[in-house]
């Protein structure tokens, strides 16, 4: 297949991803809108005007960040395990199989379709926040770059879930018991810097720490204990890593050919 | 003239330690119309899967027109069309999607394939249906909606697993129609199906796989002549005696009126018209007591069994 063909068979895997996550929108562009409203009620309105200050912002603006980040983190991850295990167990992913797209386009497509869906809900995660905090941002770039690192990330780990699970169980138990764990513990909702030496040390084993500070700083301007340099690269070498290792899965066929 | 399928020495053990082929060789003519047939379990699905790359072969050769899949895999799966046993399209997905979204996998144009997909879904029976989403769709009509998806890349070498099964008499006399049609424009054909009368029927070349190897691999001319003896059943006007005695012939008195008579390759009925003649029988109808290549599939699959 040439360069237009490869072009032609990228697009129908990424625009029959973003139809499928359009389609079935009150399950999954609805169901963030509604949980992030409530964070930014309870936790904005109800708590945060308790709390007062976190890294020199009121609470409030200090969660926004990190709550855009939690639901592009779950929702990338997400659309892309279950669309892709739900080809498998249709067996609906053997017309890919059989047909002449390299698998760097299946992964392509698979994934950016994530990227799409973390990307429209970060959108509209900040479209609701506009009702509570007026809307910042210090670095354009940062805040790009760590949005489209982070679900570029996640997207692939997604993928490499879809390959690996066997059942519908499967799919939910990453997400469950690794993903919102980490999110939370993550530094969506505080700063490390308030945790004891010891913990903040722990926290910074956390991927997902690096993430949320680096859109934070994109943001605010503040990233908290996190080094930028640091948090760009963990972010870079993750999806280089990831994506070599789902091509080379893709490429074995495991999980997918006998 | 490069073959449109060459398979050398193909062999697959699963990880549980099955060993579904070993070491088969088969070629297929371009333009053949082609049976692979076997029991359940003997590699048919598995020498399939190989060749459409949903399979990992454990050692050997597929050349498909002569692109060596280990090689030119792209090339390879560009003339190759697949209708599976299983329905594996996208259930959620609407008809002409679901060919659309198959030929932007082979790179065609939106609009081109649109233009496609209407010519199949048209000939096929399912324009109508065009908007409906496939999981609605009757079982003849996802199995037309395979067949469409598999040709919309108009494919040199179409595969047809079990293409008829579970698919009303009618529905299956215009699909062999179709599939007829397709061939004598030069598209190969190879077919596994259940229905052996229909193998017989439309399939000029045959191999016959049993327990992972190819066990007989011919014209199906050449394979018929194998036969034997073949058995009759003779419908009759008039009730037929007791003890029904024919010299020459091996007959069995099935009910008053009907008779089964094994004939020979070399016997002949008219004797057996002439004997029945004498006795004042007149036969009112006569037909096979079971296929003639089913007699031969299963006399050569049961052999060792």
């Amino acid at each position: 297949m040439g360069l237009q063909q490869n072009w032609i068979a990228f697009c129908t895997i990424f625009f029959k991803e973003v139809r499928r996550f359009m389609r079935i929108w009150p399950q999954t562009l609805l169901p963030p809108a509604i949980t992030m409203s409530l964070y930014f009620v309870i936790f904005g309105s109800v708590i945060g005007s308790r709390i007062g200050t976190m890294g020199g912002f009121d609470y409030m603006t200090f969660v926004v960040p990190g709550l855009v980040m939690m639901s592009v983190i779950t929702n990338s991850y997400s659309n892309v395990s279950s669309s892709f295990y739900s080809n498998k167990f249709q067996k609906s992913v053997e017309e890919l199989l059989v047909s002449p797209v390299p698998n760097w386009i299946i992964l392509a497509g698979y994934v950016l379709g994530g990227v799409a869906r973390g990307l429209m809900t970060a959108c509209i995660v900040i479209a609701l926040s506009l009702f509570f905090v007026d809307f910042q941002v210090y670095s354009l770039l940062a805040t790009i770059l760590a949005v489209l690192l982070t679900s570029l990330m996640f997207a692939l780990g997604g993928f490499l879930n879809a390959l690996f699970a066997r059942s519908f169980d499967d799919v939910s138990i990453i997400p469950t018991f690794v993903l919102t764990p980490l999110t939370y513990l993550g530094g969506v909702f505080y700063s490390v810097k308030v945790l004891p030496d010891f913990w903040r040390g722990v926290s910074q084993a956390n991927p997902i720490l690096y993430q949320v500070n680096a859109f934070r700083y994109g943001m605010l301007g503040y990233s908290g204990v996190v080094d930028l340099d640091i948090a760009f690269s963990i972010m870079a070498i993750a999806v280089a890593v990831l994506f070599v290792v789902c091509l080379h899965l893709l490429n074995t066929g495991k999980g997918l050919r006998s | 003239m490069t073959k449109a399928l060459t398979i050398r020495k193909l062999r697959k053990t699963y990880d549980n330690g099955h060993e579904a082929l070993k070491g088969i060789d088969l070629s297929v003519e371009p333009g053949d119309f082609f049976a692979l047939l076997g029991p359940n379990g003997a590699g048919k699905s598995t020498t399939i899967g190989i060749i459409s790359s949903l399979v990992n072969k454990s050692a050997g050769h597929v050349d498909i027109f002569g692109y060596d899949i280990d090689h030119d895999l792209v090339a390879a799966k560009c003339h190759l069309g697949v209708v599976p046993q299983e329905f594996n399209f996208n259930q959620f997905e609407k008809v002409q999607d679901v060919v659309v979204t198959q030929a932007g996998y082979y790179g065609i144009h939106h609009r081109e394939a649109r233009r496609n997909s209407e010519s199949y879904l048209k000939q096929l029976g399912l324009w109508d249906k065009r908007d409906t989403q496939s999981r609605m769709l009757s079982g003849g009509m996802k199995r037309r909606l395979m067949i469409a998806r598999a040709l919309i890349h108009q494919p040199r070498l179409l595969i047809l697993d079990e293409p008829t099964a579970g698919v009303d008499i009618e529905l299956r006399r215009t699909l062999w129609d179709f599939i007829s049609e397709i061939n004598s424009q030069g598209t190969t054909v190879i077919l596994t199906t259940h229905y052996l009368e229909e193998a017989e029927q439309m399939c000029s070349n045959i191999a016959i796989i049993d327990d992972g190897s190819i066990i007989e691999n011919t014209s199906m001319k050449q394979l018929l002549r194998k036969l034997d003896k073949e058995s009759f059943f003779l419908d009759t006007r008039q009730v037929l005696p007791e003890q029904s005695i024919f010299a020459g012939y091996d007959v069995r008195r099935v009910d008053e009126h009907t008779l089964e008579v094994e004939v020979g390759k070399t016997q002949g009925l008219n004797g057996l018209f002439l004997q029945l003649n004498e006795q004042q029988i007149d036969v009112v109808s006569m037909r096979n007591k079971s296929n003639r290549l089913e007699e031969l599939f299963v006399g050569m699959t049961n052999k060792d069994k």
